[in-house]
């Protein structure tokens, strides 16, 4: 996010207006799937956002970020089940129930490093899953339905699609410009240094692992908002939330956005929800006059096309599409 | 070359570690004086790089005592010690090659300038982070540089930062672990003269295997062999014992000497 009118500060603008604008295109366009389906990736940029905060900018790669939207999500749901909804009691309790869960969790796993770390943060995020699929009261297995969405005062009602979009989209502007604010500060800066090399960080006199942790808390509360907000959007909870390949999901957001850049993973989770959307239509549009009904067989394995794809991405942008973007720059200098 | 004042700023007392039966330090006594450089040599093995790890507290030792500045340091955590004026340099470079020259020394000097738990202003428009770090790189002779990333600079300038940062919380003791290591005959030289500038103000032990370096520079020698002191003197001492020549110098050394 320098300053100036480079590419990636233009494309960077417009996405973001793009994004206020939608509910107005999805209404005058008739086509009001559009709203639900932005509604889904607002708040799953949000989670990924958090996610980059360790992960992007701390080099911390925690393989159990799912965890905490099914705790915000969860605390909402169970509130809501045992006749509570008030928001101003269900989304505190999301987010300091995801805030002690991460506490907890970062408190053990920040003692490891590399794939011991990845292995922790997931294990407790399957425990999690498996506790959540347990309980019997809220739906076990098959999750719970969520009759009243959160109540704030009014005029503010999240059960009207726009309003809930645009409360949606407002926390995930806050969440990157905190984000933003917050890697470059002194803290940040403490943060940056430990992914780039932790060893020489407490040689100079950091003890770079309370740092972390207070990092590891602040991402894990932002993705509890994200769950929070993800059960109302749904109406729903149910322990696949949690599951880890939700987690998977994240970190492909956060990488194909690119890692360490604020607004990144707020492409990443347009682009890749986007495809996932786009990609069995698009296979069966090009397929069917060639071959007929197969196309339309064939579009169900979109997934064929998406895992090449996210290769390349790995393979030959490194900076994800923040640093395509940034590229596209250099090369006009040039 | 100074005698020994007895003021001592560092004293590590039978100081002992092994790797599973390895012996890296057997025993070891050790003195430096305030102001003193103080010279660590001997072969490969001898144990130094060890030494100054424990020194600086990477390391844990088995048995013994470190006191520094009349403060028992041998269970301090490296940051607490770095805290205390204690500072180290690296033997293989470590630094942070993907931040810029200047946010490297920048973040040294964050690193004494109180607690980081500031999560608003903007750390890289901060005064009081950026000039002293822009003074540190003056220095040591980096200052055109700051604005690269770290990882474009040679090895030699390498050597320049990492002591920048060094000195970057006003430390009163270095611990340098073979600065001249990998260096051309011109970067050597400048390090010598950069360091024979610190000296007056600082307190520092080096382990170097730069013969020539380390008797224009030292003002006493101390020579490890398996991890034990064979010889403490000054570089006349040194260089005379017969002891050292057979041990160390002797082998492949003594035509230098």
């Amino acid at each position: 996010m320098t300053g100036g009118f480079t590419i990636r500060n233009i494309v960077t603008v417009a996405l973001l207006v793009a994004l206020v604008l939608l509910p107005l295109y999805a209404e005058l366009a008739g086509q009001r799937f559009l709203l639900t389906l932005f509604t889904r990736i607002i708040i799953l940029a949000l989670a990924a956002v958090s996610l980059n905060l360790i992960l992007g900018y701390g080099g911390m790669m925690s393989f159990g970020h799912a965890a905490y939207i099914g705790i915000g999500g969860y605390a909402v749901g169970m509130l809501a089940h045992e006749g509570i909804f008030s928001g101003f009691v269900q989304w505190p309790v999301a987010l300091l129930a995801s805030a002690l869960f991460a506490l907890v969790i970062g408190a053990l796993s920040l003692r490891t490093r590399g794939v011991y770390f990845i292995m922790i943060t997931l294990a407790f995020a399957q425990m999690a899953y498996y506790i959540v699929a347990g309980l019997a009261r809220y739906g076990g297995d098959d999750g719970l339905t969520i009759y009243k969405r959160s109540q704030f005062v009014a005029p503010l009602d999240l059960s009207n699609k726009v309003q809930f979009y645009y409360v949606c989209l407002a926390l995930l502007y806050g969440s990157i410009y905190l984000v933003w604010r917050l890697v470059n500060s002194r803290f940040g800066m403490v943060i940056q240094g430990s992914r780039s090399n932790d060893m020489r960080m407490r040689a100079i006199g950091f003890p770079t692992y309370r740092y972390k942790l207070v990092c590891f808390v602040i991402a894990g509360t932002l993705c509890g908002l994200a769950g929070a907000l993800l059960a109302n959007h749904t109406d729903f909870v149910s322990p696949g939330i949690l599951y880890w390949t939700r987690s998977g999901d994240l970190i492909i957001m956060v990488v194909l956005g690119g890692m360490a850049s604020a607004v990144g993973p707020l492409f990443g989770a347009v682009a890749l929800l986007v495809l996932e959307e786009a990609l069995p239509f698009v296979i069966k549009l090009l397929g069917t006059p060639f071959f007929g009904e197969a196309a339309a067989r064939a579009s169900e394995y979109w997934q064929i096309i998406m895992g090449p794809l996210l290769l390349l991405v790995v393979l030959f942008a490194r900076g994800g599409i923040m640093g395509l973007l940034a590229k596209v720059r250099a090369k006009e200098r040039a | 070359m100074s005698e020994p004042k007895n003021n001592p700023m560092l004293q590590v007392s039978h100081l002992a570690k092994r790797f599973e039966g390895i012996v890296a330090t057997d025993d070891l006594v050790l003195n430096v004086e305030a102001g003193e450089l103080h010279a660590v040599i001997g072969p490969n093995g001898a144990g130094k790089t060890t030494l100054i790890a424990q020194l600086s507290g990477q390391l844990a030792p088995d048995s013994g005592h470190i006191v520094f500045a009349g403060q028992d340091i041998t269970q301090l955590p490296m940051y607490r010690r770095s805290a205390l004026g204690l500072a180290r340099s690296f033997q293989i470079t470590s630094l942070f090659l993907d931040l810029s020259v200047l946010d490297n020394v920048a973040l040294a000097v964050q690193a004494h300038a109180g607690h980081s738990f500031r999560f608003w202003r903007d750390a890289r428009s901060e005064p009081q982070l950026r000039e002293p770090a822009r003074a540190l790189l003056a220095r040591v002779g980096l200052g055109a540089r700051a604005d690269q990333p770290a990882s474009l600079l040679s090895h030699g300038e390498h050597r320049q930062l990492e002591l920048a940062m060094a000195l970057a919380g006003q430390p009163c003791m270095l611990l340098l672990d073979e600065p001249m290591a990998g260096l051309g005959p011109e970067e050597s030289a400048r390090m010598v003269e950069m360091l024979r500038a610190l000296k007056r103000d600082l307190t520092i032990l080096l382990v170097e295997h730069d013969m020539e370096a380390v008797f224009a520079l030292a003002d006493r020698i101390t020579v490890l062999v398996y991890g034990r002191v064979v010889a403490t003197g000054v570089p006349e001492d040194i260089r005379a014992n017969a002891q050292v020549r057979e041990a160390y110098l002797g082998e492949q050394e003594a035509g230098h000497v």
